[in-house]
């Protein structure tokens, strides 16, 4: 059910080549040569420290690294314009705690020039997508529980209507029914959206969740990549097989 | 004059009530102008002929009696009290902050021109030709060193010049400390008029008279024209070798001063002698009476009873000066610290400059800043204001520095992955979240400008410093508690404004309030 042949005939959204990331001499991310095709889910998986942080700011220029980086088919030079396409979420929402749930979620819509009932007609869409009704918009980010931050998150990030969505961990600071319900519908938006989706986790459990491809990173480097069942049955080191294990067993 | 600036008040407040940016926006341009309000009055006064004054009170007797004069003779005139020592005066009236002041032969001859070796006062005149000065003729006193002992004292010994206290080496001799260490002081007094015999102790001078009323000394150093020598009922022994220079009292005038007011300034010429002059300071001084009475007094005018100001017209004329000083000093040290906190913020190279360079200037003593700053700004309000700024500067970069290098990288990051432009980022995010920090700092800024604008009467920048210096001249405790009381409320008023413009233009979602 996961498995999605084809889409390496599918262009490619990202294609990175060497590219590498590093502090001091230290590699954060070792070269790394990657492509992500339009409308693929591809979740980044692997221990804290591991790259994969890095690897995700990397695909929307908040990290600097040397090597290429290719975004639908051009190499980016400069990321601002690149980054209307872009939705990132991170843990815990990163929502501007001055601004209402509303100011949040139009504020790069009125930067753009967007009109009032253009702004207006999104938002009532973003809402109605990801639940949550005019009142609650209102409010500012300390008046709102985790699940409705991350959700105004969501909003803000899709408002331009970008191409691909980035998330760092955007489960991980919730409470496991909460999470729960958020992670089918962010499930279903993805497949209603037919975006193309990167997600850093932690968990296998999320991963296998959301499907797609997974990439397992330690210590900078990709370590294996392909469908979370073949890198059970496949490890491709014992590392590989511990972090597996250790994932299902707690 | 008319602008009646309490009249904004109310509607600079009702502001916070609306919303929005252009709730803002008008708030700022009400504050605005009630400064410009403050202001206006304070700087487009007329020139007219202006005296200093030093900051005792001979000196305010002397600069209010030619004020009087000077009018009496139809040229109008100012008088900037207190303004400090001879060091500030002269500078003051060099630079033409001041167009004349009291002063004494010696003073200019043993301080101002020490490293002249002047002979006599007589060489005094070319000197002060080269800078564009003169001297008036003299009053008539002069206000020089001299021992002094009690008058049944001098009666019991027949002690009554300089020659005879050294037959009587049993007397208790205690001069101020000053005088000891001065080169001209005891060591070559004690030379001249043969004191070996005699055991000399340091005293506090203002301790010298209670401790000679009380016998426990018998002789010490005063001034020739002294209040106190009348009130204790002593007696100046006569200086029958002339040692002591002369300190004839005169007024250190511009050249530029017109005519009639040199005239008016030379017909006090001989009007006072030493006992004349330690009787009106004793009336302002002992008696309680003010500058004013005693000088209209000296030149056989009646009290001027219609020009009497009550407290609250004084009250309200030293907080319009105190608060245009702090308000125009720190509408300055936002102009030039904000965007400095914002440069340091963002490079840390230029903050690890600024932060320490500011920092210096805060420890710089505030009243050698002052006095630092009259060469370049002259006296009054301009050198206050610049020293006001200075130390406004700290607190507000400080502040700025932290509250944009203190918000969380997440936020940061979430603004640049949006797609911001920088200056979108600096207004819309960055800013709104330092705000509170920049307030505080805005504040302590504010509250530590409202105590230092005192010292600002010191260089003649009024203000509630006013009362608080001649208080402590006069050692008048409740002219002291009129600035210092007003000062402390002044500042607990900053505090409490600043507290609602921080409700008012905090964003709500970064009050407590909201959660």
């Amino acid at each position: 059910m996961y498995s999605r042949p084809g889409f390496a005939t599918l262009p490619a959204m990202y294609e990175l080549d060497a590219v590498r990331v590093s502090y001091g001499g230290v590699d954060a991310l070792a070269p790394t040569t990657l492509s992500i095709a339009q409308g693929e889910t591809v979740v980044l998986l692997g221990p804290s420290g591991s790259g994969k942080s890095t690897l995700l700011r990397c695909l929307i220029g908040l990290s600097p690294y040397d090597g290429t980086l290719r975004f639908d088919g051009a190499e980016v030079k400069d990321w601002r314009p690149v980054r209307r396409r872009l939705g990132y979420v991170i843990q815990e929402g990163g929502l501007f705690p001055h601004l209402t749930a509303r100011g949040n979620v139009t504020l790069a819509a009125r930067e753009f020039g967007w009109d009032k009932a253009r702004i207006d007609a999104r938002v009532r869409e973003l809402a109605e997508l990801v639940a949550l009704d005019a009142a609650q918009l209102d409010r500012f980010p300390a008046g709102l529980s985790g699940g409705q931050r991350q959700r105004v998150a969501m909003m803000r990030a899709l408002m331009l209507g970008p191409d691909v969505l980035l998330l760092d961990e955007p489960l991980s600071a919730l409470d496991p029914v909460t999470r729960l319900r958020l992670a089918g519908e962010l499930r279903d938006i993805f497949a209603r959206l037919g975006m193309t989706v990167v997600m850093v986790t932690h968990s296998l459990r999320e991963a296998r969740f959301f499907g797609g491809r997974a990439i397992l990173m330690r210590d900078g480097r990709i370590v294996q990549q392909g469908d979370i069942a073949d890198l059970q049955t496949q490890p491709a080191d014992d590392f590989v097989a511990e972090f597996l294990a250790a994932e299902e067993a707690l | 004059m008319a602008l009646s600036s309490p009249r904004w008040l109310p509607q600079a407040l009702s502001f916070q009530r609306r919303t929005g940016g252009r709730r803002r926006a008008r708030g700022w341009l009400v504050l605005a102008a009630v400064i410009l309000a403050l202001l206006i009055p304070t700087l487009a006064q007329a020139k007219p002929v202006t005296v200093g004054s030093k900051k005792f009170t001979e000196s305010v007797i002397l600069a209010e009696m030619a004020r009087i004069a000077l009018e009496q003779a139809g040229v109008p005139a100012t008088h900037r009290r207190e303004l400090g020592g001879s060091r500030i005066l002269f500078d003051a009236v060099a630079a033409g902050d001041i167009d004349f002041y009291p002063e004494y032969t010696g003073t200019l001859r043993f301080e101002t021109f020490a490293d002249r070796k002047l002979k006599d006062d007589a060489a005094l005149a070319p000197i002060l030709a080269q800078r564009g000065l003169a001297l008036s003729k003299p009053l008539g006193f002069s206000d020089g060193y001299a021992l002094a002992i009690r008058v049944d004292t001098a009666k019991r010994y027949g002690v009554a010049t300089l020659s005879d206290l050294a037959r009587h080496p049993q007397l208790n001799v205690a001069v101020s400390n000053e005088f000891v260490d001065r080169a001209d002081g005891w060591r070559a007094l004690s030379a001249a008029y043969g004191y070996g015999a005699i055991k000399v102790r340091g005293i506090d001078h203002d301790l010298a008279y209670r401790a000679l009323a009380g016998g426990q000394i018998d002789v010490t150093d005063v001034y020739t024209t002294d209040a106190e020598i009348a009130a204790y009922n002593l007696v100046v022994l006569k200086d029958d070798r002339a040692f002591f220079p002369r300190y004839d009292g005169a007024f250190l005038y511009r050249r530029s001063l017109p005519a009639k007011a040199v005239a008016a300034l030379d017909a006090l010429a001989g009007r006072l002698d030493e006992a004349k002059m330690r009787e009106l300071n004793r009336k302002v001084r002992i008696d309680g009476m003010s500058e004013t009475d005693v000088a209209r007094e000296a030149l056989g005018l009646k009290a001027d009873t219609t020009a009497q100001d009550t407290l609250w017209s004084r009250l309200l004329a030293r907080t319009r000066e105190h608060f245009a000083l702090v308000a125009v000093a720190l509408g300055l040290a936002l102009v030039i610290a904000l965007p400095l906190g914002i440069a340091a913020a963002r490079l840390p190279r230029l903050g690890t400059l600024v932060l320490p360079l500011t920092g210096v200037l805060q420890t710089i003593p505030s009243l050698a800043l002052f006095v630092m700053l009259i060469p370049l700004l002259g006296i009054g309000a301009a050198p206050t204001i610049a020293a006001l700024f200075l130390y406004s500067l700290l607190p507000i970069v400080r502040n700025t520095h932290a509250g944009l290098t203190g918000i969380s990288p997440t936020l940061l990051d979430s603004a640049e992955a949006l797609g911001l432009s920088r200056k979108t980022r600096l207004l819309r995010i960055e800013l709104p979240l330092a705000l509170p920090t920049i307030l505080a700092g805005v504040r302590t800024a504010a509250v530590i400008a409202v105590g230092l604008a005192t010292l600002g009467a010191i260089i003649g920048a009024g203000g509630y410093g006013q009362p608080i210096l001649t208080g402590i001249r006069l050692a008048n405790n409740g002219l002291i508690l009129e600035g210092a009381v007003p000062a402390a409320v002044f500042a607990l008023v900053i505090e409490g404004a600043f507290h609602l413009l921080e409700r008012a233009i905090t964003p709500r979602g970064l009050l407590k309030s909201t959660q």
